[in-house]
């Protein structure tokens, strides 16, 4: 069992979890994600890797109370105990020193993009930052960001926080040269960044943990095509050429389970929180 | 009771005929994902059991890749002494109610038989789940523990490889941890075999039994990332036995592949397998189904899916693109699947595949399929046929053309020798591998083939690891 030892409220519906696990700890790498599997016979859920701590031996995850499974996860609290975590998977991002890198992190994926910048600010590299968030309310860990970053930047969908939507990257990167850029967040983000970046010719890498199951090569359901090949999140990534990945085809495939999940997130959502769409109690 | 009375009762005319198997009616286990063989009764065990002929020579047991021994574990039966006849089995076996289900007794022990000659082979499988079934309504006997030998070993895979060379190595004094990736052990026996065939909690109890013995079980843990190979050397263990499986799918190539409504038969058999999607939403993980589900692969794995796809509540058709004679599945799948509805179309293969609007699968376009000679192994070839292609209706398609290889431990362990064509270890016949003191055994050495062949890789390789690990072989090998 994996014991929760802090439990941490980024904004709304997003949680950061610190778990014991030293055998996960020692190997965890930037990069690298876990299969979170809250209670037997639950769901096997793909997270990344926020943050390790080898000497006290825990890890950290971060996720979006979006679905049946991670909202029933919200619940858990400092103490409890999951019934299961595998990891380290997926290869971890390559570090080393590439000059001056542009690090954008979206939504609850933020978090596993402070890790990222940290790592890459420690190989030497000159490191800018981007928090990229629905609204104000939604933007979290910006004094950590600024601990590791040379320069942070923030944006809003909405506006009410920092620039407007991304196309602020357009000016950024027409008056400063970057040698590489780094995206991990929601799959729309990460497209439209690569789509930015491309032009400006920077070398850009997007982090795909979309659609897993065992999250270690076997059932196929992350394939994703990259340039002219077929290959597997899981085990070929999480990290593929952001100018070479189809990302049409992995929105379309992120929406193959979605009546689905809607279904079991609104029967959770009416029996433990008592509130359905519907309007009736 | 005594043990020749049911012979007394038949003639020789029905001694060549088997005791038939009851069975859930197929419009009925159509419906339901219990298990479709019900087992045999005790008269009914007895009654099988009378027909052995206790040869003087048995050949039965040459054909077992675990070396059960058949005669004694059914003359065991005919006196009655079950529980001496279950330990016969465990003697050799560590998972006699799995085999008793899924092993192809008709290609091993009973195409052997003596009896086999002028009727029905003796039921060698039906007995051995018997006997297997018997002993769990009855309690498990734990077995006595043997002195330790101090050597400490690790198996990569709790399948039914790892799990056999795992209660051997455990039965002969070893120290045993056994990592499995999955959170549950069981392997393919958990995720691929679906619990109308091969119900889980006894999967689950064959599991304990081998705990039992010793053996320290390490869930969630993906050997080649918590640990590699040469790390798990590094924390004093002698000998390591890789027992992974053939985990990775294959697919067709064929554009379009990438589109909804289109899965692996590893991700359709794990979700409704392992993650009891067919529950859904009372279990987490969802399926999603249609009502038009073409299966292409003519395998046992192909053979799950598409009885599993009906008890879904699905049209289903299997297209292989050889004839029917050539099916690899067991003939025993095939008339089970065929009694449920499934529909067969032979001699094609997909070419491209069409979606709608919104990406998910709509048309499978087919090209017909001709035979040609028998290669060396007896198989035929398969050639297209020029302009022949035609469109199937489709809303959910299953890719079961086999399984290779999962790459992780193979990446991650310097020099270890691969063939370079499917990525299997190479070994030799006890499971040695070019490492010193690292084995590797059944689908990961093989490429995907059956449960028993995995479990007799695990058998073998399993007495080669004791002769290192007491004899201290190392240097031999480069």
């Amino acid at each position: 069992m994996y014991r929760i030892v802090s439990k941490e409220r980024l904004a709304h519906r997003h949680t950061l979890f610190k778990v014991d696990a030293p055998e996960i700890a020692a190997k965890a790498r930037a990069g690298q994600f876990l299969i979170v599997i809250s209670k037997k016979g639950g769901e096997r859920v793909p997270l990344s890797i926020c943050d390790h701590d080898r000497e006290k031996g825990t890890i950290s995850f971060a996720f979006h109370e979006v679905g049946k499974t991670t909202k029933e996860l919200g619940t858990f609290n400092e103490g409890d105990e999951l019934f299961n975590v595998t990891g380290p998977l997926g290869n971890p991002s390559e570090i080393k020193k590439f000059g001056k890198v542009l690090c954008v992190g979206g939504s609850i994926l933020i978090a596993p993009a402070l890790l990222q910048a940290k790592a890459l600010k420690e190989a030497g590299n000159e490191v800018v930052t981007v928090l990229a968030c629905r609204s104000e309310e939604f933007l979290f860990k910006k004094a950590e960001a600024e601990k590791f970053s040379d320069r942070v930047y923030v944006a809003s969908d909405d506006g009410t926080v920092g620039e407007k939507g991304l196309e602020f990257l357009n000016d950024l990167l027409s008056k400063e040269k970057f040698d590489r850029c780094t995206v991990i967040g929601p799959v729309i983000m990460m497209k439209r960044v690569s789509e930015i970046t491309k032009p400006f010719g920077v070398p850009t890498v997007v982090s795909l943990t979309p659609i897993m199951i065992d999250g270690m090569g076997m059932c196929g359901v992350c394939r994703v095509t990259v340039g002219d090949k077929m290959l597997f999140g899981c085990v070929d990534g999480p990290e593929f050429d952001g100018h070479r990945t189809n990302f049409d085809e992995l929105i379309n495939r992120q929406r193959s389970m979605l009546p689905e999940e809607r279904l079991s997130s609104l029967l959770w959502e009416h029996e433990h929180e008592g509130r359905c769409r519907c309007g009736r109690k | 009771m005594e043990g020749n009375e049911p012979r007394r009762k038949r003639n020789d005319k029905a001694l060549d005929e088997d005791v038939p198997m009851p069975r859930q009616e197929p419009e009925e286990r159509v419906k339901n994902f219990d298990e479709v063989a019900l087992g045999y009764t005790e008269e009914m065990a007895l009654a099988e059991a009378a027909r052995c002929l206790k040869c003087k020579n048995p050949q039965c047991q040459k054909g077992c890749p675990v070396e059960v021994p058949i005669p004694q574990f059914i003359d065991m039966i005919t006196q009655g002494r079950y529980d001496e006849g279950i330990a016969v089995i465990k003697s050799k076996n560590a998972l006699p109610a799995v085999c008793g289900r899924v092993c192809p007794q008709e290609q091993q022990c009973q195409m052997n038989c003596v009896r086999g000659k002028k009727g029905d082979p003796v039921n060698i499988g039906r007995l051995e789940r018997f006997l297997a079934d018997w002993e769990r309504e009855h309690g498990t006997k734990a077995s006595a523990r043997p002195a330790s030998t101090g050597k400490k070993v690790a198996i990569i895979g709790a399948g039914p490889s790892g799990l056999t060379a795992a209660s051997d190595l455990a039965k002969l004094g070893h120290e045993v941890t056994l990592f499995e990736a999955l959170h549950v052990a069981g392997g393919v026996l958990m995720y691929g075999i679906p619990e109308f065939r091969l119900p889980k909690e006894i999967v689950q109890k064959e599991v304990e039994y081998v705990q039992s013995l010793g053996v320290d079980l390490r869930l969630g843990n993906l050997i080649g990332r918590i640990h590699t190979i040469p790390e798990l050397m590094e924390q004093g263990y002698d000998a390591i036995y890789i027992g992974s499986g053939a985990g990775l799918p294959q697919w067709t190539g064929c554009p379009g592949e990438n589109l909804g409504g289109i899965y692996s038969a590893n991700e359709f058999l794990i979700r409704v397998n392992l993650m009891k999607a067919y529950d859904f939403p009372e279990s987490d993980t969802p399926i999603r189904i249609g009502k038009h589900v073409v299966v292409i692969g003519g395998g046992n794995v192909a053979m799950d899916c598409a009885r599993i796809s009906m008890r879904l509540g699905a049209k289903v058709c299997l297209n292989y693109r050889r004839s029917r004679n050539e099916l690899p599945a067991r003939r025993e799948e095939i008339e089970n699947a065929e009694e449920e509805g499934l529909v067969c179309n032979f001699l094609n293969a997909p070419v491209e595949f069409f979606g709608d609007e919104k990406g998910w699968v709509r048309t499978m376009r087919c090209t017909s399929m001709e035979l040609g000679e028998p290669d060396d192994k007896g198989r035929c070839s398969v050639t297209p046929i020029a302009c022949s292609d035609f469109d199937v209706e489709t809303d959910t398609v299953i890719v079961a053309i086999g399984q290779t290889p999962n790459p992780i431990i193979q990446r991650t362990t310097d020099g270890l020798k691969t063939n370079p064509r499917n990525g299997t270890i190479i070994v030799d016949e006890d499971g040695r591998t070019n490492l010193d003191g690292v084995f590797a055994g059944g689908d990961v050495a093989t490429g995907a083939a059956t449960v028993i062949s995995a479990m007799g890789a695990g058998k073998r390789a399993a007495r080669a690891m004791h002769d290192h690990l007491m004899n201290g072989k190392k240097g031999d090998r480069e």
